[in-house]
C-alpha cells in the first residue's frame, strides 16, 4: 500500500507547500446475544483515504472511500481548492513543522488473531454468559456482546513519512437487568469498559463464569438494597469509575483544541487556561496523570498520532500540578503550551483532532484494606451508570450500578442508585489516597465523541482505587 | 442528482439484480446504501479552523436463511468492478457465517410490497465559496461552528421486490457566538436552499441576544425555580426519549423511563403531545426492513403513552403490532403539539424564574423513575417580573421529566421551531424536531 500511495503522490500535480496520504482499512465484527438469543451477527468492512494539502498555511483535505489512484487524485485536488480558498481566512499560518517526517510501524501485540474463533462458537460463548447471568426470575433480561476490530493505516507525505500501524482490538460487555415490580437495577461488568488491544486470548478468561453469576446476583441484591444515603462523607471509588472521572474531568478540560475554542460549538471549553500550565494545583500532591501510548494491551496505545508525532509517556500532571496539554502539534504551535502526540482521526473520512488516547493516574502506596480501614465512613462505589458535567468540564454529577456503605473501617451494607456531585478542582483536590499497583486496572472505550464534524474515537485509562474526602454522595428517586 | 449519485443508483441496481440471480431457494436479503457526498468548514474566532469533503458510501447486506442472520457492511465506490467484487466476497462470507450461527427465533424477512422514491435537489453553497459567504458577515464577532453541507443518500432494496431510494442536498451552519468572558448564543442555519438573507437575520437576531448578555452572569443558588425551556432546551430532553424510553424493546426489557406511564403508575400532563409526523419528508419513512412508518403517529396523547415505537423483530418477540419503527426504535421525526402561550407574553408568564435557552449533556441520573440531569448552557437568563436581569452562571439540574413535563408543566408556545439535527457520526445526519418552548414549575438545580 504504502508503495501505491508514493505513486499516487509522486503523479499529483499540485503548487503545494506539503501533501500528505493516509489510508485506513477497517474490518469489524459485533455479535450481541440477549435472553440467550442471537441479537445481530453483524460484520463492517470500511476503507478510504484522505489526502491532506498545504496551501499558503491552510491544509484542507479531500476524502475518499476508495484506494484507486484516480479517485485520489480528485481528492487531492478537492483538498487544494479549499485549502486554496480558505486560505485568506485561516486561523493560524500551519507549516509543514506540524506534519514532520516520520517513519516506523507499530502493531498491536496479541497471541491469538480475531479471526481465531468461529462465529457460532462466539455465539455459544455468549449465550452461556447469559445463562449465568439468569441467576433468578428477577433477571428480567441478560446480555453479552463481543466486538473485533482490526485497523490497518498507512500514512506517507510529500517530506518522506512512511508509516504502517495495525491494531488488533477487542470489547466484550455482558450484565442483567433485575426487576421487581417498579424496582429495576442493573448490574454490568465493570459499566462494559472491557476494551483492549490484543486477540482472543482475552477472552474468556479464568475468572469469566464467576464473575458473571456475581453479577447476576448483585442485579438482585440491589433490588432490596438500601438507598444510597444523601450525606457529605468519604467517597472511595473502584477503577472503574474512576476510568470515567479521569476521563470527563480530567483528559477533556487538558484538551488544548478546547482551550483554543475549535469545540467550544459542541463538546465545549474548558475552565483550564492557557497560562494555567506549569502552575496550577489541579489536584492534590498525590495525583500524577499521564498520557502513556505505549501500554501493552491498553485500548488507546500506539506508535504515532495520525499528524505523525512518535508516540511518547508524558506526565500532564505531576504531584497534583498541572504541567502539560493534550494537544498534538497544531495546538502546541498555536499555544505554545507543551502538548503530546494525540492529533487522531477516528478514520478515513475525519481530519486530526487532539484526543486522549490513554490517559492514566499513576498508582499511589495505599492497599485497598488500607483505605478502608481507615475510613470511618464513607460510601464505596463502581462500575459506571450515568455521565454528565458542563460544557467547561466543572460541574459533574456521575452515578454508578453499585456501593456498600464504609462504616468503622469495614465495607457493610450494599447501597442502590450510588450518585456523586461535585466540581473538578474540588473533586481532584480532595483526593485523599491512592491505591498501590494491586489495585491499578485499566479499560476502554470507543465512544469518546467530539470533534465538528463528529468523530467517536477509542480511548484506555488506567486508574487504582482512590478515595476522596467531603464528597456530596446521594441516592435515586424522584 | 449529483453524478455520485447517479452512478450508486446504477450500482445499486446491478447490485440487487446480481444479488437476486444468485439466492438460493432458502435465502432471503436487504440491501442497504448510507451516502453522502459533504463539504465540511470549521470555523473559530470568525476564521477557517478545518475544511475538506468527504464522499462516502457504503452498502450493507443482511442475509436470513433458515431462521439465522446475518449482516456485512462494505463500501461501494461506483467502480463496477471493484464493488461488484466486494459484494461477491461478502454474500460468500454471509453464507458461511450463517449457517454457523444459532436459530433466531424472532428473525423477521422483509415481506412488504412498498417502494418509493425521493430525490430532493437543493441549491447550496460551492465548495469554495463558503468560507467568503459566511466570515464577512461575522467579521469582529467570536464566532465559531461548523458549515457541513452536501448530498446525502439512504436506499434500500430486498428479495421481495421492495425498493426505496431517498437522496438530498443540504445543509446546516451550526455556530455560536461568545461574549469577552464566554457567555454565547447558539443559532443555526439549516435546510436545502442557501439564502444569505436569512443568513443575515438569523446573524441579526443572535448579536440582538448577544447584547443581553453584556451583563456579568448572575450566580443562581441551588434549589427548585419557574423555568422556560425554549424549544432547543425540549429538543435536549426529546432527544433523550430514543435512549431508553419510547422503544417497546427497551419497555419490555426493562430499560425504559416509560415503565411507569405504561403501567399507568405516572401519566405526564394533559397539555403534552408528542408524535412522530413524517409528513415534513425531510427524512425517508422506510425502515430497515423496508417497512413504511405511518406519515402521523402520536406516541404520548395528552399525556398518555398510546404507542411505543414498535419495529417488527419486537412485534414478533413480544406479540405486538409493528409500526415501522426502526431496528433502534428511536424517534425519527419527532414533534410536541403547540400550546396556547403566545410567545411574546414567555417573559411575562415566567414572571420570575430562569430562561433557558440550551441545555447540554443529558443522561439518565435514575432512568425508571424518568430522572435526568445535564446542565444549562448558551443564552440563559434570570428574570425577574417578566424582564431579563442578568446571564446566570451554568447550573446543573437533575429533575424527573414525570414531574416537568407532569405536574409541573404550566404551558405550551403556541408555535413550534424547528430544530435541525445537525450531527455528524459517520454521517451528516437528517431531518430534526418539531418543538414549542415549554413553561414549568419548580424545575430542581442542584448544583
Amino acid at each position: 500500500m504504502i508503495a501505491e500511495l508514493q505513486h499516487v503522490l509522486s503523479t499529483l500535480d499540485l503548487p503545494a507547500d506539503w501533501v500528505g496520504l493516509r489510508a485506513v482499512k477497517e474490518t469489524a465484527s459485533c455479535r450481541n446475544v440477549r435472553d440467550g438469543l442471537p441479537q445481530g451477527n453483524s460484520k463492517q468492512l470500511s476503507y478510504g483515504t484522505m489526502v491532506e494539502v498545504l496551501v499558503n498555511g491552510q491544509i484542507g483535505y479531500g476524502a475518499v472511500n476508495s484506494f484507486q489512484p484516480e479517485h485520489l487524485r480528485l481528492a487531492a485536488k478537492a483538498a487544494y481548492r479549499q485549502a486554496l480558498a480558505a486560505s485568506q481566512w485561516a486561523i493560524y499560518p500551519m507549516t509543514p513543522v506540524t506534519r514532520p517526517k516520520v517513519v516506523g510501524n507499530y502493531t498491536s501485540p496479541f497471541l491469538k488473531p480475531l479471526e481465531a474463533i468461529a462465529p457460532g462458537e462466539i455465539n455459544e460463548l455468549l449465550i452461556r454468559l447469559c445463562q449465568t447471568l439468569k441467576v433468578s426470575d428477577k433477571i428480567v433480561q441478560t446480555n453479552a456482546s463481543a466486538n473485533t476490530q482490526e485497523v490497518e493505516s498507512w500514512y506517507i507525505s510529500s517530506n518522506g513519512s512512511e508509516v504502517y500501524q495495525k491494531f488488533l482490538l477487542l470489547g466484550t460487555s455482558y450484565g442483567a437487568i433485575a426487576q421487581d415490580g417498579p424496582d429495576v437495577q442493573q448490574r454490568s461488568n465493570n459499566g462494559n469498559g472491557h476494551y483492549y488491544q490484543g486477540g482472543w486470548e482475552l477472552f474468556p478468561d479464568a475468572a469469566l463464569w464467576d464473575r458473571a453469576r456475581q453479577i447476576g446476583e448483585q442485579a438482585v441484591e440491589l433490588l432490596t438494597a438500601e438507598e444510597c444515603p444523601t450525606a457529605t462523607t468519604t467517597l472511595v471509588l473502584a477503577p472503574d469509575q474512576m476510568m470515567l472521572q479521569i476521563h470527563e474531568s480530567v483528559g477533556h478540560p487538558l484538551e488544548l483544541d478546547r482551550i483554543l475554542g475549535d469545540e467550544r460549538n459542541y463538546a465545549g471549553g474548558s475552565f483550564v487556561k492557557p497560562s494555567d500550565f506549569g502552575t496550577l494545583a489541579y489536584g492534590s500532591a498525590l495525583m500524577n496523570i499521564t498520557f502513556n501510548p505505549t501500554v501493552p494491551g491498553e485500548f488507546a496505545s500506539y506508535g504515532f498520532d495520525d499528524t505523525g508525532a512518535p508516540a511518547t509517556k508524558e506526565y500532564l500532571i505531576k504531584d497534583g500540578v498541572l504541567r502539560r496539554g493534550l494537544g498534538g502539534l497544531e495546538s502546541q504551535a498555536r499555544t505554545g503550551v507543551a502538548g503530546v502526540s494525540c492529533a487522531r482521526a477516528s478514520s478515513w473520512n475525519r481530519p486530526p483532532i487532539d484526543r486522549m488516547a490513554n490517559l492514566n493516574l499513576e498508582a499511589g502506596s495505599d492497599s485497598v484494606a488500607e483505605i478502608i480501614r481507615d475510613t470511618e465512613h464513607g460510601v464505596y462505589m463502581e462500575a459506571n451508570r450515568s455521565w454528565s458535567i458542563d460544557d467547561q468540564r466543572y460541574k459533574f454529577q456521575f452515578g454508578c450500578e453499585y456501593a456498600r456503605l464504609i462504616e468503622n473501617g469495614q465495607l457493610t451494607k450494599s447501597l442502590r442508585n450510588p450518585n456523586y456531585r461535585g466540581t473538578t478542582p474540588e473533586f481532584w483536590r480532595s483526593l485523599v489516597r491512592i491505591g498501590d499497583d494491586s489495585s491499578w486496572e485499566m479499560y476502554g472505550t470507543p465512544y469518546c465523541g467530539k470533534g465538528e464534524p463528529n468523530q467517536s474515537i477509542r480511548v484506555g485509562h488506567g486508574s487504582p482505587v482512590c478515595a476522596f474526602a467531603n464528597m456530596e454522595v446521594f441516592g435515586g428517586g424522584a | 442528482m449529483s453524478q455520485t449519485f447517479e452512478i450508486l443508483e446504477s450500482t445499486f441496481d446491478r447490485l440487487l439484480k446480481n444479488f437476486q440471480s444468485e439466492r438460493q431457494p432458502n435465502e432471503h436479503f436487504t440491501l442497504t446504501l448510507t451516502g453522502e457526498t459533504s463539504q465540511f468548514v470549521r470555523f473559530n474566532h470568525a476564521k477557517v479552523r478545518q475544511i475538506g469533503s468527504v464522499i462516502d458510501c457504503q452498502a450493507e447486506l443482511t442475509l436470513m436463511a433458515n431462521q439465522r442472520t446475518a449482516s456485512c457492511s462494505f463500501p461501494l465506490c461506483g467502480d463496477w468492478e471493484t464493488d461488484w467484487q466486494a459484494a461477491k466476497s461478502v454474500l460468500q462470507e454471509l453464507r458461511q457465517d450463517a449457517a454457523d450461527l444459532p436459530i433466531d427465533p424472532y428473525s423477521v424477512l422483509p415481506s412488504g410490497t412498498e417502494s418509493s422514491r425521493e430525490v430532493h435537489i437543493g441549491r447550496l453553497l460551492p465548495p469554495d465559496q463558503v468560507a467568503s459567504m459566511v466570515l464577512p458577515e461575522v467579521a469582529g464577532l467570536d464566532f465559531a461552528g461548523i458549515y457541513g453541507g452536501g448530498g446525502l443518500l439512504r436506499a434500500y432494496a430486498d428479495s421481495v421486490g421492495q425498493t426505496h431510494w431517498f437522496e438530498t442536498e443540504s445543509f446546516a451552519l451550526d455556530y455560536s457566538i461568545f461574549t469577552a468572558d464566554n457567555q454565547a448564543v447558539k443559532g443555526v442555519v439549516a435546510g436545502s436552499q442557501w439564502d444569505k438573507a436569512a443568513y443575515v437575520a438569523k446573524l441579526a437576531n443572535s448579536k440582538r441576544q448577544l447584547e443581553r448578555l453584556a451583563d456579568a452572569p448572575k450566580p443562581i443558588p441551588k434549589g427548585q425555580y419557574r423555568t422556560y425551556l425554549a424549544p432547543q432546551a425540549i429538543a435536549e430532553i426529546i432527544a433523550m426519549f430514543s435512549w431508553g424510553a419510547v422503544g417497546e424493546a427497551a419497555i419490555q426489557q426493562g430499560e425504559s423511563a416509560f415503565g411507569m406511564l405504561r403501567r399507568g403508575e405516572k401519566y405526564l400532563s394533559p397539555a403534552f403531545t408528542l408524535n412522530e409526523n413524517f409528513s415534513h419528508g425531510l427524512v425517508p419513512r422506510f425502515n430497515d426492513l423496508g417497512e413504511m412508518a405511518p406519515v402521523e403517529m402520536a406516541i404520548i396523547d395528552a399525556g398518555k403513552l398510546v404507542n411505543s415505537l414498535v419495529n417488527s423483530r419486537t412485534a414478533k418477540e413480544y406479540n405486538k403490532v409493528a409500526n415501522g419503527a426502526n431496528g433502534s426504535e428511536s424517534l425519527r421525526s419527532p414533534e410536541v403539539c403547540p400550546g396556547t402561550l403566545a410567545t411574546a407574553d414567555v417573559l411575562k408568564a415566567l414572571d420570575t424564574g430562569l430562561y433557558l435557552s440550551n441545555l447540554h449533556y443529558l443522561n439518565w441520573s435514575d432512568r425508571p423513575i424518568g430522572r435526568i440531569t445535564g446542565m444549562t448552557r448558551y443564552a440563559c437568563f434570570w428574570v425577574e417580573n417578566g424582564e431579563i436581569v442578568a446571564p446566570i452562571e451554568n447550573l446543573r439540574f437533575d429533575e424527573s421529566l414525570y414531574r416537568c413535563l407532569g405536574d409541573n408543566l404550566l404551558s405550551l408556545t403556541d408555535v413550534q421551531e424547528f430544530i435541525p439535527e445537525v450531527g455528524s457520526y459517520d454521517y451528516r445526519s437528517l431531518g430534526g424536531m418539531w418543538l414549542p418552548g415549554v413553561l414549568v414549575d419548580d424545575f430542581t438545580y442542584t448544583l
